[in-house]
Formats: structure tokens, sequence, C-alpha cells
């Protein structure tokens, strides 16, 4: 063998091995347990927790194999990659025979093929090939949109097909894989994916990328006008819903409502809402009641500052407005925090005053029960912002994929051979067709039109 | 009678149809069957009028919703697809021997959906993210192709009776339709399912992008459902491959709804979660 051929022969190989059904299967089931295992291990977490849930060797082992951001690490987009370039030489390698049988002008019929199949059925009529095969013809017409007839030495041939373009469905739908990998990949080169939380009538313009310790500076500011959030009677939110206004170069650009659901699209770039949280208050009311006097006070406050308590009961001074304010084990949600300072030479006493229960406060059996009067709720609105230009790429993927299905799976090409024979008493008629889907379907048309050729007459 | 009455007696007539189904494969006889097909008529007809008065429940409730928004609703539903789509295959193939192989999921799913005290039929009302026409398509989609692959497993099970079944020691294996239509209507109803499968990902994945900017971010629930479409696409193509037809066709089927049944139920013990719970 001369180095060319040696060559030749292996480029040949490698060919079929990449051409090969096989190796589909091995990649499907690799990625298959490769997904699954990446399931099993959080993915993404931070390394202190990964050295504790699985020690130190175990940590290194799989730090170095990308375990923890599996579906990025190279191996498993090699395997991707693997997938695509085997699906491409595979439709290569197939897409020339197909051609041939999609595109031929005078098809080929072979009626010993057609003899050999199961799915037949035969009958006996008295007329002659010729008359026959003339009562025929109109009806196998009915159901196939191509049709000859053959004459031999034997008798005559009716040929007739359907559907010869729906061998090109499964090439759409692996055209489809291809083309959703494309844009995958242009929308993890030329796509980002961030956050930012913005307190109402506050501006960000930097963002956070995700699982990267990054930070984003974006061409406009965006300011966060007004946030609002509603809920059912549950308790559950039903509905956030922040105002924003793009800022650009100095220029108020765009100004939307946006909901979950329904981001705001500035330049290619989608804003999200995602999440809300609350912010210490500007304002409120805290009231004091007295239980020497019986007497109650409502005194404006703010986070802080610091409050003479009446009838020379002391001072009050806000530390902090806690969101979510544990005590005992028991969420009280949003709570202000602060330090009372009685009258005399006691001394302070840190205390908790929860928005939603005003007798938290009684627990304490102090001189005085304070409790939040009025507070003016102020939030922050958290917003995802993503720009992914291989959007629209995976879309047409997407659709192609729907439609190749179709296609391959419910649309065959069907083949009808009517071969009339003459014998002794007439004619022998043999019914046998194929198709390349649904081969039980189409031994049942075959029944069907037998039946009705058996009782066709001129 | 609430939604929740109906669906509890919508169990006991699935339960009822398994029976007689059961029964009649078994003991060979065609009455039970006959029976059997109209109980499960019953049932699927009570089951649609239990979907739409739950619906129509939520609009009283001020809450309108499609009931298909948590693990209750979509249980309710998972068992009418696969009750229709049976009733449709029996028509078809005119064999009631897959009834008693298909019908048995339909009644456990609702079971589990009426009697599980873990589950509650109480009407919720939609979170923000939830509400979404896409969500919506997601959830249908999805659910005829995993009723579709309920199917499958059922006759990949039967299958593989059969194929065991040497000689006619076993008189009642004789029942079940001929081996390769049972090859057959496994591949036509992996093929139904993966078409649905698909359109659900894809429906959920446009929702996903029109929720928070990203159509497919590796959540397990994402990933197993990515999981269970592998095992099907190789199902799909290892009948391509000599000596892959048959027994391990239906072992490959039965592979692939043990990951429908882990997408559904299983991820929830995995660590980590799915952004919005409240669907499994
Ligand atoms: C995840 C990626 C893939 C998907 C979703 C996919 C999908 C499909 C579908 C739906 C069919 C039709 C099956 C049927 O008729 O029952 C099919 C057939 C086929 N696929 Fe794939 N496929 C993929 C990857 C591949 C790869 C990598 C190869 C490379 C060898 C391949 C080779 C074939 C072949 C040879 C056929 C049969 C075509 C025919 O019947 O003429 N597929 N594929």
């Amino acid at each position: 063998m001369s180095p060319s051929q040696k060559q030749e022969g292996l480029v040949d190989s490698l060919w079929k091995f990449l051409a090969s059904v096989k190796l589909t299967i091995v990649l499907l089931i690799t990625l298959a347990c490769a997904s699954i295992f990446g399931t099993l291990i959080p993915q993404n977490a931070s390394p202190a927790e990964y050295i504790q849930a699985f020690g130190p060797i175990l940590y290194r082992i799989f730090w170095v194999l990308d375990i923890f951001d599996m579906y990025h690490s190279w191996w498993f987009q090699f395997l991707i990659l693997m997938l695509a370039i085997n699906i491409v030489v595979c439709s290569f390698d197939r897409l020339s025979a197909t051609w041939q049988i999609i595109f031929a002008k005078n098809p080929k019929f072979n009626p010993e093929r057609f003899q050999r199949l199961s799915n037949k059925q035969e009958f006996n009529e008295t007329g002659s090939a010729q008359t026959l095969s003339q009562v025929y013809s109109p009806i196998i017409a009915k159901y196939f949109r191509y049709q000859t007839v053959t004459n031999s030495g034997k008798g005559t041939y009716l040929f007739a097909e359907r559907g010869r373009w729906t061998r090109l469905g499964v090439y759409v739908v692996h055209l489809s894989v291809v083309i959703l990998l494309i844009g995958g990949l242009i929308g993890s080169i030329f796509g980002f994916e961030g956050f930012v939380n913005i307190a109402e009538g506050e501006s960000a313009q930097t963002i956070r990328l995700r699982n990267v310790n990054q930070v984003r500076e974006l061409d406009f500011v965006i300011r966060c006008d007004d946030f609002d959030v509603s809920f059912y009677e549950t308790g559950t939110p039903k509905e956030f819903r922040s105002k924003l206004t793009i800022i650009e170069g100095g220029q108020e650009a765009l100004t939307k409502d946006i909901i979950v659901n329904d981001p705001l699209r500035y330049k290619g770039i989608s804003i999200y809402q995602a999440s809300y949280g609350s912010l210490a208050p500007d304002r409120m009311t805290l009231k004091f009641t007295s239980n020497a006097s019986g007497m109650a006070y409502e005194i404006p406050a703010k986070v802080g500052g610091t409050i003479d308590i009446p009838e020379a009961g002391g001072q009050f001074t806000v530390t902090e407005f806690q969101p979510q304010a544990v005590f005992r084990g028991t969420n009280l949600g949003e709570t202000i925090v602060g330090r009372l300072q009685p009258k005399g030479d006691t001394s302070p006493a840190d205390i908790m005053l929860p928005v939603r229960f005003p007798s938290f406060d009684k627990m304490r059996k102090g001189d005085w029960v304070i409790s939040v009067g009025n507070i003016e709720p102020r939030y922050y609105t958290g917003l995802q912002i993503a720009k992914d230009p291989g959007v629209w790429v995976v879309y047409t993927g997407f659709t192609l994929m729907i439609v190749g299905f179709v296609i391959t799976f419910f649309l065959s090409h069907q083949r009808i051979c009517v071969a009339i024979l003459p014998n002794d008493t007439g004619s022998s008629v043999t019914v046998a067709g194929m198709a390349t889907k649904n081969k039980l379907g189409m031994e049942n048309r075959i029944r069907k039109i037998t039946a009705k050729l058996s009782v066709a007459r001129v | 009678m609430s939604s929740s009455q109906i669906l509890s007696l919508v169990t006991f007539i699935y339960g009822l149809a398994a029976f007689l189904y059961l029964v009649a494969w078994i003991f060979r006889q065609d009455l039970p069957g006959k029976l059997a097909t109209w109980v499960a008529l019953t049932g699927a007809a009570a089951n649609t009028a239990g979907l739409i008065l739950r619906w129509v429940e939520s609009y009283k409730l001020g809450i309108g919703h499609a009931p298909l928004s948590n693990l209750y609703e979509s249980l309710i539903f998972f068992a009418w697809t696969i009750a229709c789509f049976y009733l449709v295959i029996e028509r078809i193939y005119k064999n009631r021997t897959i009834g008693a192989f298909s019908m048995p999921l339909a009644f456990l799913a609702i079971a589990y959906a009426s009697l599980s005290p873990n589950i509650s039929d109480r009407i919720q009302p939609l979170l923000p993210a939830l509400k979404s026409n896409w969500l919506i398509a997601h959830v249908i989609t999805c659910f005829i192709g995993y009723a579709a692959f309920a199917i499958a497993f059922g006759v990949s099970i039967m299958y593989l009776f059969k194929q065991r079944a040497s000689g006619d020691q076993l008189q009642f294996l004789q029942r079940l339709p001929e081996i390769r239509v049972l090859d057959e209507l496994t591949h036509q109803l992996v093929m139904f399912g993966f078409l649905f499968l698909s359109v659900g990902i894809i429906t959920g994945a446009v929702w996903a992008n029109s929720a928070w900017g990203r159509y497919w971010g590796w959540d397990p629930k994402e990933t197993w459902s990515l999981i269970t479409w592998f095992i099907y696409a190789t199902l799909l193509h290892a009948r391509l491959m000599r000596g892959w037809q048959g027994k391990r066709i239906a072992f490959l089927s039965i592979t692939g709804f043990m990951a429908v049944l882990f997408t559904y139920f299983g991820v929830n013990l995995l660590p980590g979660l799915h952004s919005y719970g409240a669907m499994g």
C-alpha cells in the first residue's frame, strides 16, 4: 500500500466513524449520563460549600474536571461539538443518495423488489391486463400523485408514489440542531447576562455579571422612577412593576413600565423585572403609649434620628431598618430596630418594632409601649439585564425543528406497485406497497386499495 | 359539587376502568372489556368536566387561571391526557389489552393527586412569573408528550411480556397484540411523544426567555427534560442500528419513561431548586 492510499484509508475510516449512527448513540448516552451527574452536584456554588460537602481531595478532582460549572466545561462542550460534527458529516454522507431518490426525473421501479415485500395482497380477475390497468389507473391516481404504467413480456405494472420530498424532513431536523447550537454559541460569545438592584428614584449604569465575579458598564443609565408591588389576600405577591427610564448621553431616551414577563428592550439589551426588596423608609411615625398616663403620641422619625419621648420619658434612637428581622426563629418581616434610653440612669435597651405586629413591644413590659405608626415603604427593584444576539438564530432553529419533526414523523414516502399478470382464467393482480414510515398504516392502505380494485368494473 | 369532589370521583372511575381492563385481559372475557371502555369514557368525560369546573371556580375566586399551575392540577391533567390518548389508540388498534397497561397509569396519576396528603387541591393564585401564555402552551405540550411516553412505557412492558411467552402455556399473553404491532406502536408513540416533548422544551425556553432573558439555564428541571430528550433521541436512532430492534428499544422506552417521572417528581429531591417549584 502506498502512503497516499494508506492516508486515504485513514481519512475514509475517520469519515465513516464520524458519520456513524453508533457514534451518535454513544454521544447521546454519554451526554445524558454527564447531565445527570451535573444535576446531582449543585453548579456554581462557592468553593467553601464544595469543600465542606466533598472534602479537599474530591474537591480537587472535581475542580480539575470543571465539575462545578460542568455544562460549560471543555469536555462537555467537546461532546456537543462532536455531536454537531456527527450530524453534519452523517447528513452529507447520506444526502447525495437521498437527493437522487427525490429529484430523479424518471424514478426506476423494480417489480421484483415489490414482489419480495410482505405487505402484499392478491386476487384474480377475469379481464385482460390491458383493460384492467385502464380501470385501476384512475383509482390509484386518487391516492398517489405520480403514476407510470409499464408493460413487459410478463404483464402490466402500475407504479405510483407520493411524498418523495418528505425524505428531506430528517435533514431539516438535523439542520435545526446545528442551527440551535450555532445560536447558543453566538449568545455565549457576544451576549452577557447580569443583574442590578436599583432603589426607587435612583439610577445605575454598572451591573454584576452572573456566575463570574465581574461587573460591566452599560452604554446607558437605568433609572428606576417608581416601584410597586401588589399582593393577593394570601400575602403572596401578585404583580411587581417598575417604571424605568433609560438615559443615554444625558438625554432621556425611553420610559416604560416593566412587569415580570414583559421586559424593556433597548438597543439589543433586555431589562427584566426579576425581584424586589424593601429599603429603609425615608419617613415614618412612631407611636409611644404611656402606661402611666394612657396617653398616646405619634411622632415623626427617621433612621439614625433621635426622638425625645414625651412626658420627659427619655430618648429613642432609630438605629436601623431590617427588611426580614428574625426573633427567636420567627420571621417578623419589616422591622424597625432602635435603642431606648429611659429617663434616669437605667441602662439603654435595644428593642425591635415589627411593622406588622404593633403590640410586639408590650412583651417588654416597660413604661412605654412603642410601635410603628405610619411607614412609607420604599423598595428597590431587582433587574435582570441580558443581551443575546443569538436568540433569533435559536428561535429559527426551534421553528425548523418543529417543522422537520412534523414532516419526518407524520409524512412518508409511499410507493405502490400493482402487477397484473395474465393467467388461465384472466389475470392475477398483486398489490404491494412500501413506506418509509408507519408500515402498519401502509398495510391498511394496501388492503383498502386492494378492496377497491377488486370490485372495480369497466 | 366542587371540582375537587368530581375529581376524587374520577379517581375511582379510572380505578374501576383499569380493574375491568385487567380482568378482561387476564380472564379473556369480552364483556368486562366493553364495560371498561364505557367506564373509561365516563371517567374521561368527568375528568374534563372537573378541569373545566376548576377553571370556572378560579375565576369565581377572582384569581382566574387555567388549571395547570401546580402539582395537583398538572397530575389531573396528566391523567386526563393518558385516558384520552389511550381511548384514541383503542379505537385505532381495536385492542383492549393495551388498556390493561395504560389505564392503571391514568389511575395512579389521579390517585396520587387526590389521595397524597402532601398535595394540596386548593386553587392558588399565580405567581407573577407564571402569568404567561407560553407557560400554558409549555405545560399542555409537555403533558401530551408525557402521556404518549406513559403509554409507550405500557406497550413496551407488553412487548417484554409477549416476547418471553413461548408456546401457549400462558394463554392470556396471546391476547396481546402481535409483537411487531407492539414494536411499531412503541415507535409511533415515541415519535409522537418526542415531538411534543420537543415543543414542550421549546415553549418552556421561550417562556424563560420572556421572563428572565435566558432561554436555557441548565437548572435541574430543564436539564432533566433534556436528559429525557437524549434518551428518546437515542431510541429513535437505535432503530437504525442492526440488532437494536425490539427488546433493547423496549428497555430504552422504559428508561425514557423513568426519566420522565424523575423530571416530574424527582427533581425536587435534588440539591438546588427550580426557580418556580410550583410545577412539580
Ligand atoms: C440531538 C441530535 C439529533 C436529533 C434530535 C435527531 C433527530 C432525528 C430524528 C427525529 C430522526 C427520525 C427518526 C425516525 O424516523 O424515527 C432522525 C433520523 C436519523 N438520524 Fe438523527 N438526530 C440527531 C442526531 C443525529 C446524528 C448525530 C446523526 C449522525 C449519524 C444522526 C443520524 C440520523 C440518521 C441516519 C437518521 C435516519 C434517516 C433516515 O431514516 O433516512 N442523527 N434523527
